[in-house]
């Protein structure tokens, strides 16, 4: 079982957490012209690289807090998690 | 080649079965092919099989970074199907069960091809009706469909949960009769053999690290064995899809996810078909050992693990002893996983590219291993025709952006949740 650092509760089992996919995929700005590319870029691509992966958590049955995790998707390691305001590098 | 019949068996039975004629080759890489398949799994060898014995293509070789039949091929739990509601799926795989239903006697090697049928249950009267629905667009496309009542169900499988304690009662179910489970290994074996006796090289241990591509035409693969020049690349690597499109510059809108699997101790037969629930994520069926083979919901994180999380097996197990209460009473033997390329509509792609003569196999999400030989047939006709065929012309890679979504289930673009 994973056990993740939420950045709001601290180290918790993975069981309190609910995935929620690619953390650097970006949404098109609003109010602003938007290429058929960009929208697909957005909703369908995906590089799903196999190593470090910036993803996004959801602490469901905790603080219900939405965070970014660092983990490295061969070993399952996980290196950083940060807010959402936060950049992870 | 050797043909298999119990004649060559008592034949090599006088001589302790010390002189059978190895069933494939050994081969190093020529530096040059028509065709260079990558990935040795089910898939890429259908696919090298069906350009040797249906296109005459026979200059081709297939590379696999470990051994043959060593990934998703080895992996599965062995469930063949057609039970599609969209069009595309239920042609294709229609098709498929053809392939299959000859595929022992067309390879000489025992698939092991047992239509048992598979059974959907449905536990409320709006999964009945969904199933209803589900049943008639299956047999407007030809496919034996079957909508069964609880008591209809309760015959075929007496020992699920009947009582009325249950929180999930079965209402009913809806059963593809000719469905049903073969020898996964066999299959992968059976492709390879018939495959090499035709002239194909099967390269093991060789990985591929990178593609030379020169204005925009693919002109061969550099692998760990030196580079091999090849005129047309066919890229069926599964789970590994995403590594070799990003040496390709390629973004896919497919993500790849580990999904477990897990056998209990051999019993009794007590489970002809197919079972899946209908209230959580469980299907079972048991092999010819006897073994109760299990699966579920995907472990939920993009993963490249090939090994598994415990918490999922737990959750798995708990549909599935909701449905069998029996299953308590079985220690299990071992589980395993494998990685998926889930494709961001549940469906498969098989198609070409932007880049001339580098094709692409993928999206197979958890259901690869009944599509295998009509998947080697279709894009075996894709590469060697450079169209593709009828079958697979809905499977394009374009698809997503021009919104001609195959997305079976209906959940969109949250892989892990499907």
């Amino acid at each position: 079982m994973l056990h993740i650092n939420c950045p709001f509760c601290g180290l918790r089992a993975q069981k309190e957490f609910a995935y929620g996919g690619d953390a650097t995929v970006k949404r098109p700005e609003l109010n602003k012209e938007v290429s058929k590319e960009e929208w697909d870029n957005f909703v369908y691509m995906r590089k799903s690289p196999r190593g470090k992966h910036i993803e996004l958590w959801h602490h469901i049955s905790g603080c219900r807090q939405w965070f970014k995790v660092q983990r490295d998707t061969a070993t399952h390691e996980i290196f950083k998690t940060a807010k959402m305001s936060e950049e992870i590098t | 080649m050797q043909k298999y019949s119990v004649f060559s068996l008592i034949k090599n039975a006088f001589s302790d079965h010390q002189n059978w004629e190895v069933a494939w080759k050994d081969p190093t890489p020529k530096s040059e092919y028509d065709v260079v398949i990558i990935g040795g799994g089910g898939h890429g060898l259908a696919t090298a099989y069906y350009l040797a014995k249906e296109h005459n293509i026979t200059k081709v070789a297939v590379i696999e970074k470990g051994w043959i039949g060593g990934g998703n091929v080895g992996r599965n739990t062995t469930i063949i199907r057609s039970n599609f509601m969209y069009d595309a799926n239920a042609r294709f795989n229609e098709f498929g069960m053809d392939l299959w239903r000859n595929l022992s006697q067309e390879l000489n090697f025992n698939v092991m091809f047992s239509p048992r049928g598979i059974i959907n249950l449905a536990h409320s009267d709006a999964q009945m009706n969904a199933y209803a629905r589900r049943g008639n667009s299956m047999r407007l496309n030809g496919i034996d469909a079957k909508l069964l009542n609880r008591d209809e169900v309760k015959k075929l499988i007496p020992m699920a949960d009947f009582s009325d304690e249950v929180r999930f009662p079965i209402f009913g179910g809806l059963m593809q009769p000719s469905a049903g489970t073969a020898r996964h290994d066999g299959v992968a074996w059976g492709y390879a053999r018939q495959a090499d006796s035709m002239g194909v090289d099967i390269i093991q241990h060789c990985e591929v690290e990178g593609f030379d591509v020169e204005g925009g035409k693919i002109k061969g693969v550099r692998t760990s064995k030196g580079v091999i020049k090849a005129k047309k690349v066919g890229l069926c690597v599964a789970g590994s899809t995403n590594i070799l499109a990003e040496k390709l510059n390629m973004t896919l809108p497919i993500e790849t996810h580990l999904l477990q699997a897990c056998v209990s101790e051999p019993v009794k037969p007590v489970l002809d078909g197919v079972v899946t629930f209908g209230a959580g994520h469980f299907y079972i069926s048991q092999s010819d050992k006897g073994e109760m083979v299990m699966g579920g919901d995907l472990d939920g994180y993009n993963s490249y693990a090939q090994r598994g999380n415990l918490p999922t097996i737990q959750h798995v197990l708990t549909g599935g002893l909701a449905l069998f209460p029996f299953l308590s009473r079985l220690k299990m033997l071992r589980t395993w996983g494998g990685i998926m390329d889930m494709s961001m509509d549940g469906s498969p792609i098989i198609d070409k590219t932007h880049i001339e003569g580098l094709y692409l196999n993928c999206g197979w999400c958890y259901g690869g291993f009944k599509s295998t030989p009509v998947s080697g047939w279709t894009f075996a006709h894709t590469i060697a025709q450079d169209r593709l065929h009828e079958l697979n012309a809905d499977l394009t890679l374009n698809r997503f952006s021009n919104g001609y979504l195959l997305d079976e289930k209906g959940l969109g673009t949250k892989t892990w949740i499907s």
